[in-house]
């Protein structure tokens, strides 16, 4: 799920508000957008880029790579399904509040057809230096700078703060993963932290959790036979049980989805698990300056 | 969302599977009433929690002044702090039998999950730690639907009702979970009758939240979450804001960071008084936040802590800025902000309200937390 400036992306949504803004962001920074999707104005140009009527059409014309998109909840379910039957191999969802059944459905079709869906309700992925896909600070330099740490995240904003605090230490990031906040996503933290393991640009790994759900116990166990560093943050050790703090996914019922069992997890697996972010980042230093 | 009995049932109905028959009442002598007609009875208390039975909400009448007597005392319980307002009274039935069912979302395996289990009667977590063997998995292909061949294929050998009859609930029980966008739905217990029937005796159901918009009709019968009055206030604004009993006022964006910064007063030595967000879609929703966060009279100083990604601080400083000098309120503020418009976003904190943001979100919390102890009387 790691994205190279090489690979062609098609914006689905992109002559709404964001995902015009957005998509002249991604290209500035580097991105290969090569058009976008909209049915009610396809053969139009925006932004100097050719729209489609659909994903297919836009396949037919032209190779591509990821889609990537700027879709309100209740469309998400078509136009995933749409990039699915372009044969496309990673679509990234970025819509929050998309019905879970849908989002089931859209994984049941990608499993066939072996696509990969980032997200839902991620704010994308960051190669940095290279291309950027979804809403991330990627042009900001304070927040992303070229360096070794891969970071995975539900969260786009405590991803932000993250890679903030690995500049603040004078560490970079070499592959930013958002993996989106919903309690059934297609690519897991497990997911997220194999790819980074896999990727020569990376040397360790900034694991970012929250409360809620099981995918920092499973990563947990992949972590376990990984020779590069990882420190992990959880969100959440000081949220009420029982209520959604926001995210779908983050929420403690009984004992399951708990910061204590996360964290027992984790540290079980030899991942350091630090009390802030900016402690994820010293941390890190410590470790790759040995 | 979640839906009580009496409000999950009529989906079962709605299906074809048999329940009770039943009537919901808020009175004591609804409930005789409701007895009187039905006869020999269970009074059951209707709240959005499980244990009901071991908390005294669940009791036999053999007539209508029992039931009267029963609903009385139960419409005076608070059972996990919800308090009592409504009772289904249902007939009793000759139970041969309990076995369990649900259908849910499944994160382990994307899709909906059958779980059944012939041996019922106790929940689903305490099935799987003392029968592991009992309880079915059937993983389904959500754009197929439950198979029954599948599920016949899953069921064990010897079964205490009709094979038939089970996979026909079952399948029934799948379309109540498809159609509703249910998160879960179960039936505990599910019981085959003295005469071989299949009755569910209990059902329940969580809603998906973010299927509220396309089941609006729906939505109106099940409970709302239990707000305060600048809970209700948010949420009437499209903001996600929890009460807490702390002193530092957060306004952050988006779950994670919010939570975040939560976690860092409390590792600091201080407590948060509320969680609020305005990431996402709700990044120009500054001001009303403010005004909701300072609205909390154990508020002693307030931190904002952004970290833009779609959600531009500029416009959410902004935001805080007008709201801050509309409201000219007396507890101090710190700032931490940085990401998508950062550089705008700082100036404006600096220029109009003469305060320097931190550049450490550390910093900025440890002074919260120092202002908050340090304004206790």
């Amino acid at each position: 799920m790691i994205i190279r400036r090489s690979e062609t992306v098609l914006v689905q949504g992109i002559t709404g508000k964001q995902g015009t803004f957005w998509s002249e962001r991604m290209r500035d920074y580097g991105t290969r957008i090569i058009g976008g999707v909209n049915p009610k104005r396809a053969g139009e140009t925006h932004l100097d880029l050719p729209v489609w009527a659909t994903a297919r059409a836009a396949a037919k014309e032209t190779n591509v790579d990821v889609a990537v998109m700027f879709i309100p909840p209740m469309g998400v379910k078509e136009a995933a399904l749409d990039a699915i039957d372009a044969g496309i191999g990673k679509i990234v969802c970025l819509t929050e509040h998309v019905p879970v059944h849908d989002t089931m459905y859209v994984l049941a079709a990608a499993r066939e057809r072996g696509a990969r869906l980032i997200g839902p309700n991620t704010a994308g992925v960051v190669t940095v230096d290279e291309c950027f896909v979804g809403f991330m600070p990627a042009f900001n330099p304070r927040v992303f700078r070229k360096g070794s740490v891969g970071v995975v995240s539900r969260s786009g904003s405590l991803g932000t703060l993250l890679c903030l605090n690995l500049v603040q230490a004078g560490l970079g990031v070499s592959a930013f993963v958002g993996i989106g906040g919903d309690p059934i996503i297609g690519t897991t933290t497990r997911d997220a932290l194999m790819s980074l393991d896999a990727d020569p640009d990376t040397a360790a790994v900034a694991l970012v959790g929250e409360i809620g759900g099981a995918m920092e116990e499973e990563a947990a166990e992949y972590a376990r036979t990984m020779t590069k560093p990882v420190a992990a943050f959880i969100a959440g050790a000081a949220s009420p049980p029982g209520k959604k703090m926001g995210h779908a996914g983050a929420i403690v019922m009984g004992d399951k989805g708990s910061y204590a069992g996360k964290r027992a997890a984790l540290e079980a697996a030899g991942v350091r698990v630090c009390a802030t972010p900016s402690a994820v980042a010293d941390d890190l230093r410590q470790r790759l300056a040995r | 969302m979640n839906f009580e009995e009496h409000a999950a049932k009529p989906l079962l109905r709605a299906v074809g599977i048999e329940t009770p028959a039943g009537r919901l009442a808020t009175t004591a002598d609804e409930a005789a009433a409701a007895a009187a007609a039905i006869g020999p009875c269970v009074v059951k208390a209707q709240v959005p929690t499980g244990k009901r039975g071991k908390a005294g909400g669940i009791r036999l009448a053999g007539d209508a002044d029992e039931a009267r007597r029963h609903a009385a005392d139960i419409l005076r319980l608070s059972i996990a702090d919800y308090p009592v307002t409504r009772v289904l009274v249902e007939a009793q039935v000759p139970i041969a039998h309990e076995m369990y069912a649900a259908v849910l979302n499944d994160p382990a395996s994307k899709g909906p999950l059958l779980l059944f289990s012939a041996e019922g009667g106790m929940d689903v977590e305490e099935i799987a730690a003392t029968r592991p063997h009992a309880l079915i998995r059937v993983p389904v292909d959500i754009r197929k639907g439950l198979q029954p061949a599948v599920l016949e294929a899953a069921l064990p050998p010897a079964l205490p009702c009709d094979r038939g009859a089970l996979v026909d609930l079952l399948t029934r029980l799948y379309a109540a979970y498809a159609e509703n966008d249910a998160e879960l739905i179960e039936i505990n217990p599910l019981v085959v009758t003295a005469d071989g029937r299949l009755l569910a005796l209990d059902c329940k159901l969580t809603l998906d939240d973010s299927a509220v918009p396309r089941r609006q009709a729906l939505s109106l019968s099940g409970t709302p979450d239990r707000l305060t009055a600048l809970e209700t206030r948010a949420g009437a604004l499209g903001l996600k804001f929890i009460e807490l009993d702390g002193a530092v006022g957060v306004l952050a964006n988006g779950a994670g960071l919010t939570m975040t910064t939560m976690d860092a007063i409390r590792h600091y030595g201080g407590a948060p008084a509320n969680f609020m967000e305005i990431g996402g879609e709700s990044y120009t929703k500054a001001k009303p936040a403010l005004e909701i966060v300072l609205a909390n009279p154990n508020v002693r100083c307030l931190l904002v802590n952004f970290c833009g990604a779609f959600a531009r601080t500029d416009v959410m400083a902004g935001g805080v800025i007008d709201a801050w000098l509309a409201l000219k309120p007396s507890v101090p503020v710190f700032f931490t902000i940085h990401g998508t418009g950062e550089d705008e976003a700082v100036a404006m904190v600096r220029e109009r309200l003469g305060i320097e943001p931190f550049d450490l979100m550390d910093d900025a919390v440890k002074a919260a937390v120092a202002a908050a102890s340090g304004a206790r009387p």
